[in-house]
This record gives structure tokens, C-alpha cells and sequence, in this order.
């Protein structure tokens, strides 16, 4: 039996009255994939901040010993004229993580970013430029998790496919865990082992293998309307 | 007036490289406004100090410390943005200390005075200076992790709040070492100008702090030898200088 990355159980967050997650339970083995998906003001991104302590919560959060955890943030809006360039912002990590400065050039190019570019002001950078500065961020320090907050939001569709590509090759080749949050459920579908289907509103949470969760009458229950995806072939490949 | 020597401007051009630094993160953290209003709070401290026959200083650095403390334990209990406690808060250290200091004092506890400090402020002050650098170039990785995302920060294993606090009380600390020479409403101004300018001639974070820690210092010691020649306010001078600085700056970066 695979150790688990992850355990969550009775997980609660509550922001005054409003209660934006509630009994959460689910576990991630280790090197496994858990897809969270689920109509928007679900709980996703509150379930990521709570997984990363940014927000208080009920219930328990139980990590692995000695993970580290690399997050890719959703799309973060800065300004554009911000003097900070992509190696000040990768060079800053390496610091605080104590890697040494070659993690740097490592990290560039497991995300393909040339290091030219990583020179330039970060306001500079294009959407799927910046998702991959982000991504080499994360894998800054040597992560054995990784945490996706719709890592490819504002990335055209080969773009898309691409990222995902190289998250996948990425896990492969570290052996890291992953958890990501996406609104493709074909993506979904072709490479998570696992997924959490969260609905909001104290609406059941469906865990489970792809094909027993994106089923067309609990996407029906979650979403609260009907909805259609491809399901790519190569998902037990 | 008083003579300028080498000795006299030491303190000075600690004090502007330690503003110049601090600026930076305040400018970059959208602090601008709330960094004004900071400053204010060293007013009810100064007025205290002076009713109590104690050193001025000494009470605007305490009511410093203490006011960016409640802040940042308001922010962090009610989560109310710190510029908004900032604005409020400080606002209402500004009335209360005008009513505890009057006269000659509130201008000098405002615009600053060009008395020369004692032996054992000035040796503080400079350690104080020196001190405000080596936390704000030490820090200066976790503050620029923290400005991009917090939440990135916290998965790198930042304490997001404890870092907030540093920051709030060095830039406590940085606006009492300009109380006596530039006063509590034109210190924030060397914090904020500065690193304004230096935003604009940074292409990077080295670059920026770079060019905010030599404008500050260039501002001051400009403003101090020509407010010497002309005869005015020493802390007013600095400022104006600096304003200049900012807008030519300003033109040569987008010409």
C-alpha cells in the first residue's frame, strides 16, 4: 500500500458566516495526481489555502514528514512596471530555500525558459511566460508536492496542452505529488488518479477515481447543470 | 545656521540610505499615503517626552514602536488592510499630539530643527542607521517574495506576519532617526520620494535600492549645504531637492 502525501479529514473553513468548506475528507498516496475540480465558489482555492495555512480551518491537515511544498498561484495580477526581474524573483527563493544558486539555472530549464528571458522585468512576460516562472518558482528548493491553482488560466489551448505536458513530465521525472485544481475536465480526465469534486453550499463532495467521480449525473449534482467533456483514451496507458 | 563638516552630515547620510532602502519596499507595497500618515504617530510621543523633560526623540521612537505594533496586531486579529488601520490610527495620533505639543516645539516636532544631536544620540542614531540596513538587505528576499504573492511566500516558509511586523517596526525606527532633523511630517516624504523616482530608474530590485539609497543621500546633502547658502529650513530643503530629483528622474526615464 502507497504512504499517503496527504490526509485530510473533517476539514472546515468558515469565513464569518459563510461557510466555504465543510467535512472535507480525502487522501493523496504519494506520487499520486488529485485533480480538484467544481463550479466556481466552490471552495477550491480556499481548500489550497487552507492545505497551505494561509487560511484558519477546522478539521486536519496532516503532510507527510519533510514535504515541501512548491505552489503555483492562480494568475496573479502585478503591475506591470514592477523592477523586479525574473532571476531577482527566482534568485529570492533560492535564498530563503537555501538552495544553491544553480537550482536557478535547473529550474529554467525544467520549465524551458530561456535564461535571457528570466533577465527581463517580470511585468514583461506573457501570460504562459509568467505561468512558467511561476512553475520554475515552485520547483525552486526541491518540492515533493506540488499545489496547481488553474495553472494554465490565460494560456491559449496549445499552450494549455503543453504545460500540462511538462507538469506531467516533471512529475515523472521527481517523483512529486501532485494537486491541482483546473476547470478541464478532459485535462482531468487524462491525467489525475484521483479527483475531489467539490459543489459549495453544503452540497456533497464526490472523491474518487476519474471514471467514478466525472460521470454525467454527479457533474450534473455538483455543477447544478448538465455538462459534456472528451475524455482522452490514454488515460490508463 | 549651523556649520557643516563632515562629522555633521554622517548622521544625515545614514539616516538617507537607511530611508532610501525602507522606501523601497513601502513604494512597491502601495504603501505611500499610509507611509505619511505613519509618521504621525511619533507626535503624541514627542509631545509626552516633552512635558515629561525627557528627550523628544526618545518619545517619538517609543510612540513609534508601540503604534506600529497595535497596527500590525489590528490588521493581523481583524484583517482590515494596513493602510486603512494605518490612515486612521495615525490620523488620530496627528490631533492628539497637536494638542500635546504647542508652539515653537510642534514646528520643530513637525519640519524638524537643525540643532546638532548630542554625543550619545548620534551614536545611537548612526547604529540605528546601521542597523535599519542590515535587516532591510537581509530581508529584502522574504519582503520581495511576499510583495509578488503571500501565499507563494508561506509555501516557501516565510512567516508572512512576522515579516510584516519587521518591516512596520524598521520603518518605525527609520522615521525616528529623521524626527530631529527633518520632523515628523517631511520624514516619511525622504522615505517615500526617493524610492518613488528609484521605481522608475530600477530595472531591477538591486538597481532600485541602489538608486533610492544614492537619491536620498543626494537630496540630503544637496538640501543641507543649499539650505546652509540660503538661509531656510534645513528638513524643508532636503524635501524640495528630493521632489526635483523625483521629477527629473521622472523625465529622463521616459524621454
Amino acid at each position: 500500500m502507497t504512504a499517503s502525501a496527504l490526509e485530510v479529514d473533517g476539514l472546515g473553513v468558515r469565513f464569518g458566516r459563510v461557510v466555504a468548506l465543510d467535512n472535507v475528507r480525502f487522501a493523496v498516496p504519494q506520487g499520486g495526481t488529485l485533480a480538484v475540480i467544481g463550479p466556481n465558489g466552490s471552495g477550491k482555492t480556499v481548500l489550497f489555502k487552507a492545505l497551505i495555512g494561509a487560511v484558519p480551518h477546522e478539521g486536519h491537515i496532516r503532510w507527510a514528514g519533510g514535504t515541501r511544498i512548491g505552489y503555483v498561484p492562480q494568475k496573479l495580477d502585478l503591475e506591470r512596471d514592477l523592477p523586479l526581474t525574473g532571476l531577482d524573483f527566482l534568485r529570492a527563493k533560492a535564498v530563503v530555500s537555501r538552495a544553491p544558486e544553480s537550482d536557478v539555472r535547473r529550474a529554467l530549464e525544467m520549465v524551458n525558459l530561456a535564461p535571457e528571458l528570466a533577465a527581463r522585468p517580470i511585468g514583461t512576460f506573457s501570460g504562459g511566460q509568467f505561468q512558467r516562472l511561476l512553475l520554475a518558482f515552485a520547483l525552486m528548493g526541491r518540492p515533493t508536492v506540488l499545489l496547481f491553482d488553474e495553472p494554465t488560466a490565460g494560456v491559449d489551448e496549445p499552450g494549455e496542452e503543453g504545460l500540462y505536458a511538462m507538469i506531467r513530465r516533471l512529475q515523472q521525472a521527481e517523483g512529486l505529488t501532485l494537486l491541482l485544481i483546473s476547470h478541464e475536465l478532459a485535462l482531468v480526465y487524462q491525467h489525475a488518479d484521483t479527483v475531489l469534486c467539490l459543489s459549495g453550499n453544503h452540497r456533497p463532495v464526490f472523491f474518487g477515481p476519474p471514471e467514478e467521480v466525472l460521470t454525467p449525473e454527479r457533474l450534473r449534482e455538483a455543477y447544478r447543470a448538465p455538462l459534456k467533456f472528451h475524455a482522452h483514451d490514454d488515460h490508463l496507458s | 545656521m549651523t556649520t557643516i563638516s563632515p562629522e555633521t552630515l554622517a548622521l544625515p547620510i545614514a539616516m538617507s540610505v537607511a530611508a532610501g532602502l525602507v522606501g523601497c519596499f513601502a513604494v512597491l507595497r502601495r504603501m505611500t499615503l499610509a507611509s505619511d500618515a505613519l509618521s504621525h504617530v511619533a507626535l503624541p510621543g514627542i509631545g509626552v517626552a516633552l512635558a515629561l523633560g525627557m528627550n523628544p526623540v526618545l518619545g517619538g521612537v517609543t510612540a513609534l514602536v508601540l503604534g506600529t505594533t497595535i497596527v500590525w496586531a489590528l490588521e493581523h486579529k481583524t484583517r482590515i488592510p494596513t493602510e486603512a488601520l494605518i490612515g486612521v490610527t495615525f490620523s488620530a495620533a496627528l490631533a492628539i499630539g497637536s494638542m500635546l505639543t504647542s508652539g515653537e516645539e510642534l514646528l520643530e516636532a513637525l519640519f524638524g530643527a537643525s540643532r546638532r544631536p548630542g554625543l550619545v544620540e548620534t551614536v545611537a542614531s548612526l547604529g540605528a542607521s546601521l542597523l535599519v540596513v542590515v535587516v532591510v538587505l537581509r530581508a529584502r528576499h522574504r519582503l520581495v517574495i511576499t510583495l509578488v504573492s503571500a501565499d507563494l511566500a508561506r509555501t516557501a516558509g516565510i512567516d508572512v506576519e512576522r515579516l510584516d511586523l519587521v518591516y512596520l517596526l524598521v520603518f518605525g525606527l527609520t522615521v525616528a532617526l529623521g524626527l530631529r532633523y527633518l520632523g515628523v511630517l517631511l520624514m516619511g516624504s525622504l522615505i517615500i520620494i526617493p524610492a518613488a523616482a528609484a521605481r522608475h530608474l530600477g530595472r531591477s530590485l538591486g538597481g532600485m535600492l541602489a538608486w533610492a539609497a544614492a537619491l536620498a543621500v543626494v537630496a540630503t546633502t544637496l538640501g543641507t549645504f543649499s539650505a546652509a547658502m540660503l538661509h531656510v529650513g534645513t528638513g524643508p530643503m532636503i524635501i524640495a531637492v528630493a521632489a526635483v530629483l523625483f521629477f527629473i528622474g521622472l523625465v529622463w526615464r521616459h524621454s
